[in-house]
């Protein structure tokens, strides 16, 4: 198992940290992918793509949030105002959040009731138009983001260095996904989602406008995944790639977890970042894979998803 | 005790398809304040059919349903609860991803005041208080039922529509709920029900439409049921 070479505690230690880094990501993600197939019945393959505009979005941002016309000419949006990270991680989501509305308001409302293949093809389809957009604008490499001054820095916990900005993406990451599950599944507002989730043309008779819940929830698991690409904007670069290259991780946590639960999501999204971690101290060649073997045989065992319900 | 004047109903020519299938080919009846008004007819004439176009959760709808003499036929099923109806489906529709309170309360209030007080409501079905916090699965047959019309009380919706309320219930909780329509009737609610059996119809009905191949065929009395009977067996086939 140890093929040779020797791991230091050090190695290990930092690898957890990147695999609950990634972790946290792949939580956010898939918790939003549960949102929205649980109401929608649409797998959003626009996700990742939508994950990759908040961090654009916050970058924007940062630029002052600045539009470049027609005839070269630059307009700063914001008067010279700079926004700052913190700043970001609000704004972000939400006008990410607004296109999201948008985007069901305008497009996948039309797919109601149909297959739900349709709804694959049209966000597979608008992710490979946002993200050639970007790729247009921007380029296809990175562009940096830094730090915010209040997180850099790193403790000694005496067995490793927590570099503070990567402490505070888990803990605010595992934070909103405990207030994600808790709004949904222990308030009035929550009760409202899991009743039109379960069944849309009863709620609706009851005098709930189900057809702006439905456009609302799409915005939100919108929003948590912009929110994932601000939290990621600092550790990885802002790069028009960076949805493709985690959506397909994503995709396979959401089937181990379970396509409905949103419990599942986020304990299995952690699970797995920590999963690929572990895997790349003790058998590195693995750790791209590892993933997707474990969706490989959970789809032989127990097809619905450890945490799904059985249809 | 609240006497608000109940609502009128008044459906003409009213077709309904679920999806291909024509399943109402022209219904006409009314339904006056304060009546409870049955719709008698075999499996497949279009009863309950009639009570989701009137709520407006069927496929397609035509003709005209006026509710206060506002025309209805053209609203979405979420206007026309917040218009003062409320359907109690056959199937129950209980949430099973909710509890039992988030069950009763989920339906919002259509009407300022009218709407029955929790205290009343457990006053009408006791064992609903003492399974607030099961699942909303978990109930029995003839909880859900309690359950089904209860959320609809609390809503201050006056005018009811119960499908098939006692259909496989125990005869206990059949004579709980024909007492519980009285009850409503007395307090002003309008309600249309459904029912085959007839014979509890008969304990709370005012008036009774017979449908058959999606329409009507016949209209009586309540007083007029026993000159009827015959005529019935034969064309319920019981």
């Amino acid at each position: 198992m140890f093929l040779g070479h020797a791991i230091t505690v050090q190695q290990l230690y930092g690898q957890l940290l990147i695999g609950l880094i990634n972790g946290s990501f792949y939580a956010l993600l898939s918790l939003g992918l549960a949102v929205i197939f649980g109401m929608l019945n649409i797998v959003n393959f626009a996700h990742g793509a939508l994950y990759m505009m908040g961090a654009f979005v916050a970058y924007w941002l940062l630029q002052g949030a600045p539009i470049e016309l027609m005839n070269g000419a630059r307009f700063d949006l914001l008067f010279g105002f700079r926004v700052p990270y913190w700043g970001a991680l609000v704004l972000a989501p939400l006008i990410v959040g607004a296109f999201g509305a948008l985007l069901e308001r305008a497009l996948l409302v039309r797919l109601r009731g149909l297959d739900p293949l349709y709804g694959l093809l049209l966000t597979f389809g608008l992710a490979l138009v946002i993200q050639g957009l970007f790729q247009n604008y921007f380029g296809a490499s990175g562009l940096p983001y830094a730090i915010p001054p209040q997180l850099a820095g790193a403790h000694n916990l005496g067995f490793m260095f927590l570099p503070n900005y990567r402490a505070w993406v888990i803990g605010f990451s595992a934070f909103v996904c405990f207030a994600t599950w808790f709004l949904i599944e222990k308030t009035r507002l929550g009760a409202y989602l899991r009743a039109a989730t379960e069944n849309p043309i009863m709620t609706r008779a009851f005098g709930l406008n189900v057809p702006r819940m439905i456009t609302l929830t799409y915005g939100f698991g919108v929003g948590l995944a912009a929110l994932a690409g601000v939290l990621a904007a600092p550790i990885n670069q802002v790069r028009p790639g960076m949805g493709v290259d985690i959506i397909a991780v994503v995709f396979a946590v959401v089937v181990i977890g379970g396509m409905g639960s949103i419990l599942g999501s986020i304990v299995t999204g952690f699970a797995l970042g920590v999963v690929e971690g572990l895997t790349k101290v003790f058998y590195p060649e693995a750790s791209n894979t590892v993933v997707f073997v474990i969706m490989a045989v959970v789809l032989l065992i127990k097809p619905a998803g450890l945490f799904g319900k059985v249809a | 005790m609240a006497e608000a004047a109940a609502p009128t109903l008044a459906v003409s020519r009213l077709q309904a398809w679920y999806g291909e299938s024509h399943i109402l080919h022209g219904v006409d009846f009314e339904v006056r304040p304060g009546e409870v008004v049955t719709l008698l007819g075999r499996n497949g004439a279009g009863k309950t059919t009639t009570l989701k176009a009137i709520m407006g959760i069927v496929g397609k709808r035509r003709g005209s349903v006026a509710f206060a003499g506002r025309e209805t036929i053209g609203l979405p099923s979420d206007r026309i609860a917040r218009l003062g109806l409320a359907i109690c489906p056959e199937e129950r529709a209980i949430f099973a991803s909710l509890s039992v309170r988030e069950n009763l309360l989920l339906p919002p209030r259509v009407a300022a005041n009218g709407g029955l007080t929790l205290e009343r409501i457990f006053a009408l079905f006791p064992n609903l208080a003492e399974r607030l916090a099961s699942g909303g699965g978990k109930l029995s047959g003839g909880e859900q039922q309690m359950l089904a019309i209860a959320r609809i009380l609390r809503t201050g919706a006056r005018f009811l529509m119960l499908d098939e309320p006692t259909e496989g219930l125990a005869p206990v909780i059949i004579r709980d709920i024909g007492r519980t329509i009285v009850e409503l009737k007395r307090e002003g609610f309008t309600i249309l029900l459904v029912e085959q059996n007839f014979r509890f119809a008969a304990t709370v009905a005012d008036r009774y439409y017979v449908m058959e191949n999606g329409r009507i065929v016949d209209a009586f009395a309540n007083s007029e049921l026993a000159a009827n009977m015959e005529k019935l067996h034969e064309r319920l086939g019981v």
